[in-house]
């Protein structure tokens, strides 16, 4: 087991450990700045001043934590009603900020992880009835979204280390059993996706009946976005539970309204769009879509290289980084398994091979050593996966937080392990173009009938099994028997002159336009 | 070569079974309709991975309520559901020490040798699970599906001994099976002893489309403005 897998508080999240009496913390004190933040921010609300709105959540807050808020919470939110009219709605905002805060930079206690469920359920139920009129940035809507997810996920690793739990924390767990449970939280991310009816909107999108996507979410007929928003990005909230369940296959069917090949409003938040094809991309790997899983992470890895700069200030860099990071390791992973030459940038590519060049070398001899490597590789990239069933409060209370991931790993290796021998085979195709049957036979030190049957793994395992059951090659190097003959397939990359056309017809005609609308004088 | 997923007979039951499965996946009611339609699966010979995922996902919500016979058919359908990887997606959802007991111990090892091409070994082992594996209707003949599949991909003529190792058939039997591909599938014999099995892009090559040039309608549509 590799001791890179840490699934303690990580992501950044919940790294100090002082409980709040070491510092002192008055939750009823309200400084001036925190006045002053709750009251403009609720009145940037009321005025739907979205621009606004997204200066103070984005900037404003996480300034103030830095500088006032680094090791005690907010002040809590029966302290700052009476300045925002004691308004039931924006209350339930500032509680979910409060619980995100808590959790980003100090250790939540049971309690509040109860209470933070609690203020979900609230939030969540508003929502859903219909009564919010807001329109509210989507990078907040996505932080909603995210965080709940994030939360379930520690809750059920908080709740999977029952060995050194107090009786006060099991008799809680006991009677609060409702809270974070698992078809709590898929209930509520399924109805936001139904009730927001995100689906036919973006069906209708499709034939130009509505203009979500246009828009980038927001109602400019006078209505609200956070239903519809709030339902859209519940869809990535699906496929990361699911892929933290080992669902992979109903992981991406939660995604399949959301097309990744376009820009989407996933697209305009940059932590939903690398949680998009993050989770999309693990998921590809873990059902064998080598080919789909490359083409994704190339694409967000080169994305992320020309934008990361723009994002240095921002307090989600760290994340970003991390996440790029792991997917090098996951790109690594999968052109070892399924190696590539065309589909790779060069840019993504020399990056590669700075970080992972010699170990992929290695992983690519299927011994002992690379299993090492590709246990270590998956065990730093995959995420954090949960045991979603309570514990059972009789048996002698042991920690079960990390047998969801080692069962994934065990599975991954398995996999790795039966393809061990078709990289030697790889390596013989590559040289010959074509070779007797007795002869490969002769070359890899095994007998013929041994060689059929590497020779028909070869075949199944390069083919995948795609969305729509459809079996695709994913094989750069291929191969036919003929008679006792093998003969040797190289697929030639294809030029696409049509995309490159296209692109060229649009891009004239912008310049044209541009042309047409300056004014001599 | 698509192995196709079989629609569900036109029964109120299952109907409603895909129904909930799409709508209401995530209501801890409807595991004794999933368990229900594991068994309808089994007998009338169909398959439906969602639902069967949805049911293992319930397992391991309430651990408690699962069903040994239950998983076990589950990955028999599975296995038959080959070349698709459906044994390994539902794996992922069956905690380790179960996957340690038999009958899953047996399933497991009988998968890999099918992931492997290892036919022999398969139907030596597959004979000492009979009265499992008979359990499940349709199972030899999914099996050979598989193999024949695998065949297609590999070979243009395939020698009668390894066809015969593949779908664990011999002589007379054997050529009837030969003669019913012949007929129904393209297949032809070669010199007796070679059967030459039917075109595809994955054993002849230039029948592979050329998926570089191909350009979707959408994209064309988007230059229309342009252009008219």
């Amino acid at each position: 087991m590799s001791s890179s897998y840490d699934y303690d508080e990580a992501d950044g999240h919940g790294q100090m450990q002082l409980s709040q009496q070491d510092v002192a913390y008055d939750p009823n004190f309200v400084p001036d700045y925190v006045k002053s933040f709750v009251v403009h921010l609720y009145r940037y609300i009321r005025e739907k001043n979205v621009y606004e709105i997204h200066q103070m959540y984005e900037t404003s807050f996480h300034a103030l934590s830095d500088r006032y808020f680094k090791e005690t919470p907010w002040p809590s939110v029966d302290a700052v009603a009476h300045y925002v009219d004691n308004d039931h709605v924006f209350c339930l905002l500032y509680r979910e900020m409060w619980f995100r805060h808590l959790f980003a930079r100090l250790s939540p206690t049971l309690k509040q992880r109860i209470d933070s469920w609690d203020n979900y359920c609230s939030l969540f139920g508003v929502v859903l009835h219909g009564v919010v009129n807001m329109q509210l940035p989507n990078q907040w809507l996505w932080d909603m979204v995210d965080e709940f997810v994030y939360q379930f996920q520690s809750f059920c690793q908080y709740r999977a280390k029952m060995k050194n739990k107090t009786e006060q924390e099991i008799a809680l767990l006991g009677q609060y059993d409702k809270a974070w449970n698992v078809y709590g939280v898929l209930n509520y991310l399924q109805a936001l996706v139904e009730k927001s009816a995100i689906i036919q909107i973006l069906d209708r999108e499709k034939e130009g009946l509505e203009q979500f996507t246009a828009n980038d979410g927001y109602d400019y007929d006078g209505g609200s976005n956070v239903l519809k928003v709030l339902g859209y990005f519940s869809m990535v909230g699906l496929l990361r539970v699911h892929c933290l369940l080992g669902d992979y296959q109903t992981a991406l069917k939660c995604l399949q309204p959301i097309d990744t090949s376009q820009q989407g409003v996933y697209f305009i938040v940059i932590g939903s769009h690398i949680a998009t094809i993050y989770h999309y991309g693990f998921a590809c790997l873990m059902l064998r879509r080598y080919v789909d899983a490359i083409r994704e992470f190339n694409k967000i890895l080169l994305h992320i290289y020309m934008i990361k700069q723009y994002h240095q200030k921002s307090s989600q860099y760290e994340q970003i980084l991390k996440k790029n990071e792991q997917m090098y390791a996951l790109l690594a992973i999968c052109l070892s398994l399924c190696p590539q030459v065309n589909l790779v940038d060069e840019t993504v590519n020399s990056q590669l091979r700075e970080k992972y060049g010699e170990k992929m070398a290695r992983m690519q001899k299927f011994d002992e050593e690379a299993f090492a490597i590709y246990d270590e590789l998956f065990s730093y990239a995959c995420p954090k996966f949960i045991t979603p069933s309570a514990p059972s409060f009789d048996e002698p209370l042991v920690n079960y937080n990390q047998d969801a991931y080692r069962l994934q790993l065990k599975l991954f290796l398995y996999e790795v392990k039966q393809q061990q021998l078709l990289s030697g085979i790889r390596t013989f195709l590559k040289v010959y173009s074509s070779i007797s049957l007795a002869k490969l036979a002769n070359y890899m030190d095994v007998d013929e009938p041994t060689l059929r049957t590497i020779l028909l793994t070869y075949k199944h395992k390069t083919r995948a099994v795609d969305s729509d059951r459809k079996i695709i090659s994913n094989a750069d190097i291929d191969f036919y028997i003929e008679d006792d003959m093998i003969r040797v397939v190289e697929s030639k990359p294809v030029k696409r002159y049509g995309d490159i056309f296209l692109r060229q017809i649009i891009k004239l005609e912008g310049v044209m336009n541009n042309l047409d609308s300056i004014k001599l004088e | 070569m698509g192995r196709e997923l079989q629609q569900p007979q036109k029964e109120e039951a299952s109907y409603t079974v895909e129904q909930l499965v799409a709508l209401n996946p995530y209501n801890p009611d409807i595991l004794p309709d999933l368990e229900n339609y594991v068994n309808e699966q089994v007998s009338s010979q169909i398959y439906s991975l969602d639902a069967n995922l949805c049911l293992l996902r319930h397992y391991q919500f309430e651990p408690d309520r699962m069903s040994i016979q239950i998983v076990s058919h589950i990955l028999i359908k599975a296995l038959m559901a080959m070349p698709a990887p459906d044994f390994s997606l539902c794996l992922f959802l069956i905690p380790e020490r179960v996957q340690t007991e038999e009958p899953f111990k047996t399933l497991i090892v009988l998968s890999h040798y099918l992931e492997t091409g290892r036919f022999r070994q398969f139907w030596d082992e597959a004979a000492k699970s009979r009265r499992l594996l008979e359990a499940v209707p349709g199972f030899e003949q999914a099996i050979q599906a598989y193999g024949v599949h695998v065949l297609s991909l590999t070979y243009q003529k395939v020698p009668r001994a390894v066809l015969a190792e593949v779908i664990n058939i011999e002589g007379p039997s054997l050529d009837k099976f030969i003669e019913h591909h012949v007929a129904k599938s393209g297949w032809a014999l070669d010199k007796g002893q070679l059967i030459v099995i039917s075109k595809n892009e994955f054993n002849h090559p230039e029948l592979k489309k050329s998926g570089g040039d191909i350009i979707p309608m959408e994209n064309i549509t988007r230059i229309f403005p342009i252009l008219g």
